[in-house]
């Protein structure tokens, strides 16, 4: 993403209410996500009472008697730099492929789009469960990985659709009858006009990714078991449901806010592009 | 004015202007068209034609609102209606022929069954009736009546037969006006010609007041009786066709003819300088004051009025009657000499060129002398922008031999050295396409300067200035994006990119055909410098025949991928001896 393309698109944010909207919530819960931990009443491995009551904090205590509230704040950091990591490995692979395949053209588009699609056959999270049952305890670099490239084949598609109208524009032969080399021309010339539409993919991406982030720790693929993740929180709480439903609503609710938020900006995103970002 | 009641109908006062501001799209619109005449209605883009034409029908596109004027048709002011009362007199007594009628017509829908709607809609006749009327219409504009016909889909139809359609179904409900806006804009001439003659005969015979809304006005001299020249909203001149071509009184009108190319003799176009203002930026006074050669400072203060200039002809200009008389002559030019020595740069021998297992183009042979303009003209589908994409290395798929300057050019861009792709540029015909919308202008120019070593940084820079110049563009332009240029502008900004790469010779495909006249006109007087003051030779592709006469040396005549005949221009144009040729010079409208 190019910094003008970010630029251009903040002067506009006044008159989209929706790219707004979304921009807001998703940065709220990136802040809290990230300054969260120091504003913590308590330790997120401290124990503030017996499990499953009201003690603590407003939002009582977890099958461990730890503070729900402050695990709350203090399990955003890593779904937010996984997801994120994520979502821009994912992006930066599936818009490699998919311009060089549009760009190419012909038999090379074919073959990679083909390969692209039996990668997008696989259901996004069965890949990654795959890999990681076969290990004992995943790091986190591993999680990124694997939920990068399962975005991958994805925006390739997306990547592919735009810049097929984009490299059949005369600004594109004009470049390659000058004999501009391949590489600038996508550089230069095809992908600054991708901005707004790939922008928008990565909004959406970003959604799925901290979908998939928190489904991974809610089935136990966690890096580290003690610590606090929003993912893992309903999981190890979730047998309490009835008794204390906070342990499992709070992560819920700041995950559906989360993905609430990116979707929304990457609609506004798209809105805009719809309409033409000269 | 007099209007016959229920005859024609009078367009009086009319003012359209932005909803919610008082910025107005057309204003003082005066206009009386009577049965069995065809008014062409011309102007350039942005000068407010469409918006006039289409408050005939009592209707003002979205963002835009009727304010004041009256419309009398038949005894009642349309305008003044409701919308329930509007609706059935549009289509059947006042009727509507798109731009674009492979827009209006539905895909999915036979095309006698589209026409048979049509008169269901309006509940004409009972079912045999209807068929028989379609059948009835379809012949009326030369098309077959069969069932083999009517069971067409659109898309199986040509351009010009899905015209005459929509021709068809304008004329069917009898209506008694007729409004066209634009309708042949995108055919190729011979049926353009066909559509034009079509129209003028339904009108006659049906005595239909027609508006013919163009931005042509060559088109408008072989079919309109009188014609209204429009200009930043106002009808700015209005007179029979005759009087207006030989004798204009505005000076706008005058600069527009000045612009454009006859087929009958070379001329020297001038543009006019500036561009037309669109609604809000218009300036006061007389519109044209900052753009018009008479210009007095009265001119700048207050709002001309029509001034009579003769029987049926008015003008709004404050100087009509001081300014001279015009001559259709002025900006002759003599051909060039057939007989000069030739230095030849380009030689193209046994062009086939095909794409996929299709062969388009069938051995072609021409060539392109040093500081020579030659022109390469045909119909849509001929292969004349083909042949112009495998000299400027934009198509690889191609036999024969194509040599410049003694040495055999190869297929594709990558496939010729820096110097062949330094020395041959290429223009495209779509100026809102060929530059790119992310780069500032400077960068664009700058760039074949950086690839090909000319100069880099402040130079370029500097160089780059020069170059605008070159084709009157000023130093402001530099930092701005392409976005904030009129289609004329970007078309020079393109020019001055190809000159950056200091060219031998420049493959010009279509370039003037997405601008307007006064714009295209001043494009050819730049081109015409650039020849002269640099020696450069260029390829020329267009449909135009007239604007060859006036920019070219030679010409090469183009059908169905074979060339048909090729010479000096004078010799082509004025004793053409093959049959296609003819016809095409037949087909083409021409002022004089």
């Amino acid at each position: 993403m190019s910094l003008m393309g970010v630029a251009s698109t903040t002067r506009r944010l006044g008159r989209q209410p929706r790219l707004a909207t979304g921009l807001v919530i998703t940065l709220v819960i990136a802040v809290i996500a990230i300054v969260g931990p120091w504003l913590a009443p308590y330790g997120e491995n401290e124990i503030v009472g017996k499990p499953f009551t009201l003690e603590g904090s407003w939002l009582g205590t977890d099958y461990l008697g730890q503070d729900v509230w402050s695990r709350v704040l203090a399990g955003g950091g890593s779904i937010l730099l996984t997801s994120v990591s994520a979502t821009a490995l994912g992006m930066v692979v599936g818009i490699v492929i998919g311009v060089v395949a549009a760009y190419a053209g012909g038999w090379l588009d074919e073959a990679i789009m083909r390969l692209n699609d039996v990668a997008l056959a696989f259901p996004q999270i069965l890949l990654a469960l795959l890999v990681l049952t076969a290990v004992d305890q995943p790091a986190a670099w591993m999680i990124v990985l694997l939920v990068g490239f399962s975005h991958a084949p994805r925006v390739a598609r997306v990547a592919r659709g735009v810049a097929l109208g984009i490299v059949s524009r005369d600004f594109v032969h004009s470049a390659e009858a000058l004999g501009e080399s391949r590489l600038r021309v996508v550089v230069a010339e095809v992908l600054p006009n991708m901005n707004a539409p790939l922008l928008a993919e990565a909004g959406l991406r970003l959604t799925y990714s901290i979908g998939m982030v928190a489904g991974i720790g809610f089935l136990g693929f966690a890096t580290d078991p003690g610590a606090a993740d929003w993912g893992q929180m309903i999981n190890e709480n979730r047998l309490a449901l009835l008794v204390q439903p906070w342990g499992v609503l709070a992560p819920v609710i700041v995950i559906g806010i989360f993905t609430v938020g990116t979707n929304l900006m990457a609609d506004g995103i798209a809105q805009l592009a719809g309409r033409g970002t000269g | 004015m007099t209007t016959v009641a229920g005859a024609g109908c009078t367009l009086t006062d009319l003012r359209v202007a932005l909803t919610g501001s008082d910025v107005d799209v057309v204003d003082e619109i005066d206009i009386e068209l009577r049965p069995g005449e065809v008014v062409g209605l011309v102007g350039e883009s942005g000068s407010g034609k469409t918006t006039a034409g289409t408050a005939l029908l009592g209707y003002a596109r979205h963002g835009a609102v009727i304010e004041r004027g009256s419309l009398v048709f038949e005894g009642q002011d349309v305008l003044a209606m409701s919308w329930e009362q509007v609706r059935p007199i549009r289509g059947m007594k006042i009727a509507y022929v798109p731009q674009d009628p492979g827009a209006a017509l539905n895909p999915a829908i036979r095309i006698g069954r589209q026409i048979v709607e049509l008169l269901e809609l309006h509940g004409i006749g009972t079912a045999e009736e209807r068929l028989a009327g379609a059948r009835a219409g379809l012949r009326e504009v030369g098309l077959p009546d069969d069932d083999e016909f009517l069971a067409r889909y659109p898309h199986q139809l040509s351009g010009g037969q899905v015209q005459r359609v929509a021709l068809a179904m304008a004329f069917l409900p009898r209506p008694k006006v007729l409004v066209l806006d634009e309708p042949t804009t995108g055919l190729d001439v011979t049926t353009q010609g066909m559509v034009l003659r079509t129209m003028a005969e339904l009108c006659r015979s049906y005595q239909v007041a027609a508006l013919y809304v163009t931005h042509d006005l060559a088109v408008v001299a072989n079919i309109a009786d009188r014609v209204a020249v429009m200009y930043a909203g106002r009808i700015i001149e209005l007179g029979p066709r005759e009087v207006m071509f030989s004798q204009p009184a505005h000076p706008y009108t005058r600069a527009l003819l000045d612009a454009i190319p006859h087929l009958a003799r070379a001329r020297a176009l001038t543009g006019i300088p500036g561009s037309t203002p669109g609604p809000g930026r218009r300036p006061s006074g007389c519109r044209f004051h900052d753009r018009c050669e008479y210009v007095q400072d009265r001119c700048r203060e207050t709002e001309p009025r029509d001034v009579r200039v003769g029987q049926d002809h008015t003008a709004k200009c404050v100087r009509v009657g001081e300014i001279g008389s015009w001559d259709i002559n002025r900006g002759n030019v003599a051909d060039t000499d057939p007989h000069k020595e030739r230095d030849i740069i380009l030689t193209v021998e046994d062009l086939h060129v095909s794409y996929g297992r299709t062969e388009v183009v069938h051995g072609v042979d021409f060539d392109v002398a040093r500081a020579e303009v030659v022109a390469l003209v045909g119909e849509s589908g001929s292969g004349k922008t083909t042949i112009s994409r495998c000299i400027g290395g934009l198509h690889g798929e191609w036999t024969g031999a194509v040599t410049f300057d003694g040495r055999a050019l190869g297929k594709g861009a990558r496939a010729r050295s820096v110097e062949e792709r330094k020395r041959i540029q290429y223009i495209f015909q779509n100026p809102y396409l060929s530059l790119n919308p992310r780069l500032t202008i400077a960068q664009i120019v700058a760039r074949p300067m950086e690839l090909f070593g000319i100069a880099r940084g402040r130079a370029a820079r500097d160089k780059v200035v020069e170059l605008l110049e070159a084709v009157a563009l000023g130093p402001t332009v530099l930092d701005l994006r392409t976005d904030r240029l009129s289609g004329g502008e970007r078309q020079r900004v393109a020019i001055a990119r190809a000159l950056a790469a200091e060219p031998d010779l420049l493959v010009c495909d279509e370039i003037t055909s997405a601008l307007d006249v006064s714009v295209q006109g001043s494009i050819v007087a730049l081109l015409e410098d650039l020849r002269k003051t640099r020696g450069i030779s260029m390829l020329f592709v267009t449909h135009n025949l007239a604007l060859v006469r006036s920019i070219a040396a030679r010409v090469q005549v183009l059908s169905a991928g074979e060339l048909v005949e090729s010479g000096f221009v004078v010799e082509v144009l004025d004793s053409p001896r093959h049959e296609y040729t003819r016809q095409l010079i037949g087909n083409s409208p021409t002022v004089a």
